[in-house]
C-alpha cells in the first residue's frame, strides 16, 4: 500500500511570539472602547426623619422664612412674587446673607429657613434646577464667607475650617409635602 | 597629551520592542479590572437632568439606585406610560421599598449602615408625585441620606 511519509520535520517549532503584542492589542482596544468609567454625581441631600405628629405649624419671623413654590406648569412663586430659575440664586443669596439689614429678609444666617414646596405635577426637571439653585446659592455665600475669613475658597480649606463655614451658613431647607392639584 | 579616544559607535541603537506585549498586556489587565460590565439592565428611561451643584459619591459599596422612569418603549404595552420604579433589576412597587431598604443594608457591616446613600436616579419628565412618595417611603424607613443623580451642565 502507499503510505505517505511526513517529512516534515520533527523538530519542536517554538511558538512565534511576535503577533502577541498585536492579539493584546485588540484586547486592550476592545477594553477601552466599553469601558464606561462611571462617575456618580448627584445633588446630596438629608431627609428629616419621619415622625407621626403633624410637623409644628410655622412659628418663625416671616422674614427668615423663604418661601419658594413650584406649581403644577413648573412656574415658580418666590416670596408671593413670580419669577425665573435664573434669578432665584441671586434672591436666595440677598435672603441669606441679610444679617438684619433689611426686615423683609432673614436676622442672621443661621435663622434663615429657605421652604420648598412643589406639586405633584411639577417636573423632576424643575425640581432639580431649584435645588440646584437653592444649593448653589448656599455655596456662594459660603466661599465668599470663607474668601473674608481664611481668603480661600471653601473647597480648598482644611476640614475643621470647612465646617465652621458651614456652620455660619447652615443649609436650612424644609420641604412640605406637595399639594395636590386637581387636574 | 594624553586623550582618550571615543570608540563609541555612532549608531543609535534600536528600541528593543521585546517588552511591549508585556506593556499592552498591563494595560489591558488595568482596563478589564476597571470595566465594569453592567450587570443590571435599566428598564426605565433614564436620562438624567442637568445641574452644576454636584458633589461625587465616594463609597461606591454605600451607594444603593432606585430608578423611577416612563417605562422604556418595549415595556411600554405591558406597563403603560406612567412612571415607574425600579429596583434592582424589576419593576417595583412603592410598598417594596422599606424591604429593598432593609436588604441593601444589610449587605454591608452594621457599623457604617447609616451611611448608606440612595441614589435616585429619576428621568428628567417625570413629574415629582411618585418621587414624593418614594421619598416618603425612604423617611419611614429612615434612609435619609438620599442623591438626586444629575449629569454635569455642559454648557458649563
Amino acid at each position: 500500500m502507499l503510505q505517505k511519509k511526513s517529512n516534515r520535520s520533527r523538530l519542536t517549532t517554538e511558538m512565534s511570539t511576535g503577533s502577541m503584542a498585536d492579539i493584546a492589542f485588540l484586547l486592550l482596544i476592545f477594553f477601552l472602547v466599553t469601558t464606561t468609567i462611571q462617575v456618580e454625581k448627584g445633588i446630596l441631600h438629608q431627609l428629616p426623619p419621619w415622625t407621626e405628629e403633624e410637623p409644628p405649624e410655622a412659628e418663625k419671623n416671616d422674614r427668615n422664612m423663604f418661601v419658594v413654590l413650584i406649581n403644577a406648569n413648573d412656574q415658580l412663586l418666590v416670596e408671593g412674587q413670580q419669577m425665573k430659575v435664573d434669578n432665584l440664586k441671586e434672591k436666595s443669596k440677598r435672603f441669606i446673607d441679610n444679617r438684619g439689614k433689611r426686615d423683609d429678609l432673614s436676622d442672621s444666617p443661621d435663622e434663615a429657613v429657605i421652604s420648598l414646596q412643589n406639586d405633584r405635577g411639577t417636573s423632576y426637571d424643575m425640581y432639580i434646577q431649584v435645588q440646584n439653585e437653592l444649593k448653589a446659592a448656599y455655596n456662594e455665600v459660603r466661599d465668599e464667607w470663607a474668601m473674608q475669613q481664611y481668603g480661600r475658597k471653601m473647597d480648598n480649606l482644611p476640614g475643621p475650617k470647612q465646617d465652621s463655614v458651614k456652620d455660619e451658613y447652615p443649609m436650612k431647607l424644609s420641604e412640605a409635602e406637595p399639594k395636590q392639584t386637581a387636574n | 597629551m594624553a586623550q582618550i579616544k571615543k570608540k563609541k559607535e555612532r549608531k543609535a541603537p534600536g528600541i528593543s520592542t521585546s517588552s511591549l506585549p508585556d506593556i499592552i498586556f498591563i494595560l489591558l489587565f488595568f482596563f478589564m479590572v476597571v470595566t465594569v460590565l453592567r450587570e443590571m439592565e435599566i428598564k426605565v428611561q433614564n436620562k438624567l437632568p442637568q445641574a452644576t451643584e454636584l458633589t461625587k459619591l465616594q463609597r461606591k459599596s454605600l451607594v444603593s439606585h432606585i430608578y423611577i422612569g416612563k417605562p422604556k418603549p418595549k415595556y411600554a404595552d405591558q406597563l403603560g406610560t406612567a412612571p415607574r420604579l425600579q429596583l434592582n433589576d424589576s419593576f417595583a412597587k412603592l410598598e417594596q421599598i422599606p424591604n429593598y431598604v432593609q436588604t441593601e443594608r444589610n449587605t454591608v457591616p452594621a457599623k457604617i449602615a447609616d451611611q448608606m446613600t440612595f441614589a435616585l436616579k429619576v428621568d428628567q419628565e417625570t413629574e415629582m408625585g411618585i418621587v414624593s412618595d418614594v421619598k416618603l417611603k425612604l423617611r419611614k424607613s429612615d434612609a435619609l441620606k438620599i442623591n438626586y443623580a444629575a449629569r454635569k451642565d455642559i454648557d458649563n
